[in-house]
């Protein structure tokens, strides 16, 4: 009996010879239990070592894989070709970002906004050692759970239209982890977020398309975090007029 | 990187697009059948139920009043500002211009409605 | 010197390769529906203002078939309008919380649906009532 085949078009990109990309078609062996990265590997590790693509663990869980798969963000570890099999798999670089090379995308936008937002706990008032841990009712870790699922894979940005329109939005994966930090008890740094959530450049641009929470394969509501901020940044912005403390840093 | 931040001033256009979302979700489609299909086709209500003396009645009265000049308004804004936005999701530059039309053309409406409902008395 | 050359992929036609965006921009759409449904209404104010003959010609308007035509698809795109507003409700609102327990997003598209047909079944019977 002939082994059965699928067929894996790759959106292929040389900076050193392409003008612009070019899909490029692969015959590869299939069954039922194989992932579309084990499919790249097949192809970069059998028919064509030239390719190029990010990935890590195989486990949804590092967000290395985030690539478009038929048009859609996927992580290609959690996409399986059983799903798609008998037709053709068209796998892209994430969109909205500019290609480095291949599969490849050039993230440092994103690690700039990463950066921007603050990831991290700062304290309103910091605890001495003698004054002991942090205690957090699980309400209160209710508020921020879901939103620290977030595994950086940039699907959500492949998902955002208005990020492809305005690459200067902050997005919704770096506003979601942003909220996760402006919505934990022990944060006290809310208010110095504000200033890059009500920017230009914040949550405004968002026109709730809502796609960023579909595509999220780690179940953040990122689309809930952006128009949770809109409320807050437009509060913020009325009672401003209220009670003006001068001039804005 | 540090650039300079600037504040935007959505929140009052997306205050207004929300509040006229809202009004427009909830009573839009039952005003489209009364005054467009149901008044004109002579259909549930009595013939003259939109006549000049009821409606003017109806515009002076002081909560009428509010309540004509929140839906036209209301309406004209939340759709100015989504048109705005879908003029940038078609590769329109969200420029002055289409800001003037978009927002201008809906404070033209508010200001005409406005006029027109204080013209009527109370 | 470095062989680097980002290549960036145009934003045109977007919207069309996707069902999920298709949908977004045709609810996007429904506001030219809900600006064009204000200016006739603006135009009925307009002629109440003005006296009796404007508002007589503008309810006469009103009754031709083209007009009545685009009420009809008027209420069809408002009325997607309100379907489409309160089922995103539960990405745009903040959560709530009743009981200890998030409403879920069911429950508050529900909601959103129920308060249309309850304000709807109130403006008819109020129009109703004033107009009799």
């Amino acid at each position: 009996m002939a082994e059965k085949t699928i067929t894996i078009k790759v959106l292929r990109y040389n900076p050193e010879q392409d003008q612009a990309p070019v899909f490029q078609a692969y015959q590869v062996p299939f069954s039922d239990d194989m992932s579309v990265l084990q499919a790249l590997l097949f192809i970069k590790d059998e028919l064509d070592e030239t390719l190029s693509f990010r990935w890590s663990c195989r486990m949804a869980i590092c967000g290395s894989c985030g690539m478009m798969i038929n048009g859609n963000p996927k992580l290609s570890c959690k996409t399986f070709l059983r799903d798609i099999y008998p037709e053709t798999v068209r796998v892209e670089a994430l969109n909205h970002f500019p290609i480095e090379r291949d599969l490849v995308v050039v993230m440092d936008d994103f690690i700039d906004k990463l950066e921007r937002i603050q990831p991290y706990i700062i304290p309103a008032a910091p605890r001495s050692l003698a004054q002991g841990e942090y205690l957090q009712t699980p309400a209160q870790l209710e508020k921020y759970e879901q939103f620290s699922s977030c595994i950086n894979c940039l699907l959500c940005y492949a998902a955002c239209p208005q990020y492809g329109l305005n690459p200067e939005f902050i997005g919704p994966g770096a506003l979601a982890l942003l909220h996760r930090y402006n919505a934990d008890s022990r944060d006290g740094a809310s208010a110095q977020r504000m200033e890059l959530v009500a920017a230009e450049e914040g949550v405004f641009n968002c026109t709730a398309v809502g796609y960023c929470s579909e595509v999220c394969p780690k179940h953040v509501d990122p689309a809930n975090a952006v128009n949770q901020n809109k409320t807050t940044a437009a509060g913020n912005y009325f009672m401003s007029f209220l009670k003006p403390r001068g001039t804005s840093k | 990187m540090n650039r300079p931040l600037k504040r935007s001033n959505a929140p009052i256009f997306w205050g207004l697009f929300g509040a006229g979302g809202m009004l427009s979700a909830l009573l839009g489609p039952v005003l489209v059948l009364i005054t467009g299909l149901a008044v004109p086709m002579g259909l549930l209500f009595g013939a003259d139920a939109m006549s000049y003396a009821n409606m003017l009645a109806f515009a002076q009265h002081w909560l009428g009043k509010a309540f004509l000049f929140a839906i036209v308004s209301l309406f004209l804004w939340h759709a100015g500002h989504r048109i705005f936005h879908s003029l940038h999701d078609v590769g329109i530059h969200a420029g002055p211009g289409a800001k003037a039309v978009c927002y201008g053309g809906a404070l033209l409406g508010t200001v005409i409605a406005a006029l027109s409902l204080l013209s009527m008395g109370f | 010197m470095s062989k680097r050359r980002p290549y960036v992929r145009p934003m045109a036609g977007w919207w069309r390769k996707n069902p999920f965006f298709i949908e977004y921009m045709i609810h996007e759409g429904t506001a030219l529906f809900v600006a064009a449904y204000a200016l006739v209404l603006l135009a009925g104010l307009v002629c109440l203002a003005l006296g009796e003959a404007a508002w007589n010609g503008w309810l006469g308007a009103m009754k031709h078939p083209l007009v009545i035509l685009f009420h009809l698809v008027t209420l069809a795109m408002i009325a997607y309008h309100s379907w489409t507003w309160f089922k995103i409700m539960p990405k745009t609102m903040p959560p709530v919380v009743i009981g200890g327990k998030r409403l879920s997003a069911a429950m508050i598209t529900g909601g959103g649906l129920a308060a249309v047909a309850l304000a709807s079944l109130l403006a008819l019977g109020l129009f109703w009532g004033m107009t009799r």
